[in-house]
C-alpha cells in the first residue's frame, strides 16, 4: 500500500496532464462503475421492491429463506476465523522463517485463486464423496461431509483460504523482522511480541483481509453448488436459495433474498469505510511503516 | 423442554431435562450423555424459539459467548444420531428441475392423507436439479430415500454405480414406475414470428433453437430422441440423413444450459433464442407464470412419450418406519387425487377420474413414440449420450 502512496507523490506528470484528459478518464471511471457496479445493485433493489415492501418481506420469511440466511451467517462465522488463523499464521511462517520450499508454500495458498470454485468444489466430491475409501470410511462412522454442514464449511474454506494471508504477506514482509528482534531482545515472550508488536502493525491488512474474505464466504455460490445437495431448507446458502426461488419462478422472493445478501455486503463495507475514517490517522501512522 | 445448564466454570451444555436433584443442580440428557449441573439462570436462558447458537452470539460478553457458541455447535452436531431415533420420519425426495411446484403441492396432499391415516406426519425434503446431475450427486453420497428423476437411465445408473437400488426397480411400480408422463413440445414467441410448425423448421437458418445439455439434464435427451425419431421417420429411416439435419439443428442452439428449468430461463426470462424444445408440462407452466399473449405452444407431428420415472432408494433407508413412509409416499402418487394435481401441473397422469375438466382438454392429440422403439434407456444411453456417442459425435462436427 505504501507502494501506492509514494507513486502518487513522485508521478507528477499525471496532474500535468491537460484538463480534458483528466476530465475523459474520470468520467470513463465513472461511467463504468455506474454501469458496471452501480445499476445492477440497483436493478436488484428494485426488482425485490417491485410489489412492495410487504411482498419482499414476505418473501424473505418463509422458513426455507430463514434456513438459508441462518445457514450463510453460520458458515461465515465459523469459516472466516478459521482462515483469519490460517491467514495469519501462514504470513507469519512466511514472513519471519527462512525455509526450503517457501516460493511453493507461498504458490500452494494461491492455488484457491487460480482454481476455478466448481472444481474445487468436484475435487471434495471425489475425496469425500461415497465412491472414495475416505467417504466410505466416513459414511460407515455416519459421519456427513459431502450433500451435508461440514461440506459446504470446507468449500467455503477452500475457496476464501489465500484472502487473508494475501493481505498479510506484503506488509509483513515489508516490515521486516527488526521490531519483533527488539521485543525479543528485550525481553518480551513470543506470544507477548505478537499481541504488542505485530499484531498492531498488522491489524489494517488483517482487518482487509477478514472483511475480503467474509464477503467471498457469504457469496460462495460454485463449489458450495456442487457440494451442498441443494436439499431446501437443509443445506440452501443464500446464494443457492436465490438461484432456486428465481428458477421458480418467485422472482420477488429471489430478488428480496438477493438484496438481503447485497445489504450484508454493504453492511461490511460500512464497517470498513467507518473504521477507516474513525482511525484516518492512526491509518496514516501505519502506513508510513 | 431444553434446559442449558453450567457443569463447570466456563462449561455450558444443553439438553432433555431429565429430574432435579433437590440441591438446586439438574439432570440433563444432552444427547445420549446425562450430565449434571446448575441451570443457567434466567437472564441467560433467554426465550425459546431462538436457537441455541444465536442465543450464544448475543450473550452479553463476546468471549462468554463464543464459548457458548462452539459449545452449541457441538450440542447441535453431537445430538444428530440420537436425535434421529424420536424424530419425525423424514424423506429426501431428490428429483429434477421442472417438478418442483409439483412436489410442492404433493408433499401437503401426502402429508394430510397420511395423518389421516393414522400415521406421524413426515418430514418431507426437497432437492432440485438437472436428473443427469441429481443421480451423480446420490451416486456420490447424497443420501436421497426415493428419486424421482426425468429417465430411467439416471435411476439405472444408481442401480448400476451405487448397488442401492435393485436392478428390476422398474417393475415395482404400475407404468414403468412412471406415475405421470409427459411429451416434448415447442414453446414459441407469441404469433410464432418465425413459422415454426414442426422439427423441421428447426434446422432452418436463422432459427435459434434452446435446449438443455443432454450430458446433463434428463428433459435434453428426450428432446434430442423426439427429433431423431422424427428424422427417421422423415427420410425412412436413413441414419446419415437423420444424423445431418440433427448437426444443422444443434447449429443452431447458442446456449447448452445444464438443466430443463435453465434453459426455459434462458428462453423466456433472458429472451434468447426463437424456439424452446421443452417438456410439455414446462411449456405449460411458462405461459401460467408469464402469461399466455407471450408465448405459444406448438405441437409438433411425432414427439416422445416421456416417462419420468419414481423408485425408493433401499440402500438409504435406515428404519423400517422410514421404508413405509417412503413406499406409501410413492404409492400415493397413484392415488386419483394425486394423478389431479399432476395433470393441475400440467403433467399427462393415468387416472383422470378425480381431474376437472379443465385439466383433462388442455392436452392436445400427439403421436408419442415410446423409448423402447429404440431399444429402452439402457440402450440409447450409452449409443446416443455415452463418451463418444451420437451427440459427441455429432456435436463435434459443428
Amino acid at each position: 500500500m505504501s507502494d501506492v502512496a509514494h507513486s502518487v507523490h513522485r508521478a507528477t506528470p499525471v496532474t500535468t496532464e491537460p484538463r480534458l484528459t483528466r476530465r475523459i478518464l474520470t468520467g470513463t471511471v465513472v461511467a463504468l462503475v455506474a454501469v458496471l457496479l452501480f445499476a445492477p445493485l440497483i436493478a436488484v433493489f428494485a426488482e425485490a421492491l417491485r410489489e412492495g415492501w410487504a411482498a419482499s418481506l414476505e418473501g424473505l420469511s418463509s422458513p426455507d429463506a430463514h434456513a438459508a440466511i441462518r445457514l450463510t451467517l453460520i458458515v461465515a462465522a465459523i469459516a472466516v476465523p478459521l482462515n483469519a488463523v490460517f491467514g495469519i499464521a501462514a504470513a507469519w511462517a512466511i514472513t519471519k522463517f527462512d525455509f526450503r520450499g517457501k516460493a511453493f508454500l507461498i504458490t500452494l495458498i494461491d492455488l484457491p485463486f487460480s482454481v476455478s470454485p466448481v472444481v474445487a468444489g468436484l475435487a471434495l466430491v471425489l475425496l469425500f464423496g461415497a465412491n472414495s475409501w475416505l467417504g466410505a470410511w466416513l459414511i460407515a462412522h455416519d459421519l456427513k461431509i459431502v450433500f451435508a454442514f461440514p461440506g459446504i464449511i470446507l468449500a467455503t474454506m477452500f475457496v476464501t483460504f489465500p484472502f487473508v494471508a494475501r493481505e498479510l504477506i506484503p506488509v509483513m514482509m515489508e516490515q521486516g523482522r527488526a521490531e519483533e528482534e527488539a521485543a525479543l531482545t528485550l525481553g518480551a515472550s513470543g506470544w507477548r511480541t505478537f499481541f504488542t508488536v505485530t499484531l498492531p502493525n498488522i491489524r489494517w491488512a488483517l482487518l482487509y483481509g477478514v472483511l475480503l474474505c467474509n464477503a467471498r464466504a457469504m457469496g460462495e455460490f460454485g463449489a458450495v453448488a456442487v457440494i451442498s445437495g441443494k436439499i431446501r431448507g437443509e443445506t440452501t446458502t443464500m446464494p443457492i436459495m436465490i438461484e432456486m426461488l428465481y428458477n421458480e419462478y418467485l422472482s420477488v422472493a429471489a430478488f428480496s433474498l438477493a438484496a438481503a445478501l447485497a445489504l450484508l455486503a454493504l453492511v461490511t463495507l460500512f464497517l470498513k469505510s467507518l473504521l477507516e475514517w474513525r482511525y484516518a490517522d492512526l491509518l496514516a501512522a501505519t502506513r508510513r511503516h | 423442554m431444553i434446559h442449558t445448564i453450567s457443569t463447570g466454570p466456563h462449561a455450558l451444555a444443553q439438553g432433555k431435562f431429565i429430574r432435579s436433584l433437590g440441591d438446586g443442580r439438574i439432570e440433563i440428557d444432552a444427547g445420549g450423555r446425562i450430565l449434571i449441573g446448575t441451570p443457567v439462570t434466567r437472564r441467560h436462558s433467554v426465550s425459546h424459539g431462538k436457537s441455541p447458537f444465536l442465543r450464544a452470539l448475543t450473550a452479553p460478553r463476546w468471549k462468554t459467548g463464543l464459548f457458548a457458541a462452539v459449545s452449541a455447535l457441538a450440542v447441535t452436531f453431537g445430538n444428530v444420531p440420537a436425535a434421529r431415533a424420536q424424530d419425525p420420519v423424514e424423506i429426501l425426495n431428490v428429483s429434477y428441475d421442472p417438478t418442483r411446484e409439483f412436489y410442492r403441492q404433493y408433499n401437503e396432499l401426502f402429508n394430510a392423507w397420511w395423518t389421516g391415516e393414522g400415521h406421524e406426519a413426515v418430514t418431507l425434503r426437497q432437492s432440485h436439479g438437472g436428473s443427469g446431475g441429481q443421480a451423480r450427486s446420490v451416486i456420490d453420497g447424497l443420501e436421497a430415500t426415493v428419486v424421482t428423476l426425468a429417465l430411467s437411465a439416471d435411476i439405472s445408473a444408481i442401480a448400476d454405480r451405487s448397488g442401492k437400488i435393485p436392478e428390476d426397480w422398474q417393475s415395482r411400480l404400475p407404468h414403468n414406475s412412471s406415475p405421470y408422463t409427459s411429451t416434448i413440445v415447442f414453446l414459441v414467441r407469441d404469433g410464432n414470428p418465425k413459422g415454426i410448425a414442426d422439427w423441421d423448421d428447426l434446422a432452418n437458418d436463422g432459427v435459434e433453437v434452446i435446449t438443455p445439455n443432454p450430458k446433463t439434464s434428463g428433459g435434453a435427451r428426450w428432446n434430442f430422441m423426439a427429433a431423431w425419431a422424427w428424422a427417421l421417420e422423415e427420410f425412412d429411416g436413413d441414419e446419415d440423413q437423420a444424423r445431418a439435419y440433427m448437426a444443422s439443428l444443434y447449429r443452431n442452439v447458442p446456449v447448452l444450459d445444464t438443466g430443463a428449468r435453465g434453459s426455459t430461463n434462458t428462453f423466456t426470462q433472458r429472451g434468447i433464442g426463437d424456439v424452446l424444445l421443452a417438456w410439455e408440462n414446462e411449456a405449460f407452466l411458462a405461459l401460467a407464470e408469464q402469461g399466455e399473449d407471450a408465448f405459444d405452444i406448438v405441437v409438433p407431428s411425432v414427439s416422445m412419450l416421456a416417462e419420468p420415472p419414481v423408485t425408493l432408494v433401499d440402500g438409504n433407508i435406515t428404519s423400517d418406519a422410514q421404508r413405509e413412509a417412503a413406499e406409501a409416499y410413492l404409492e400415493h402418487l397413484y392415488s386419483p387425487e394425486a394423478q389431479a394435481l399432476a395433470l393441475k401441473n400440467f403433467y399427462r397422469a393415468w387416472d383422470t377420474s378425480a381431474a376437472t375438466e379443465e385439466d383433462i382438454a388442455r392436452f392436445p392429440e400427439v403421436e408419442r413414440l415410446s423409448i423402447d422403439e429404440f431399444g429402452g434407456w439402457a440402450e440409447v444411453q450409452p449409443v446416443f449420450f455415452g463418451d463418444g456417442g451420437i451427440f459427441d459425435q455429432i456435436f463435434e462436427e459443428q
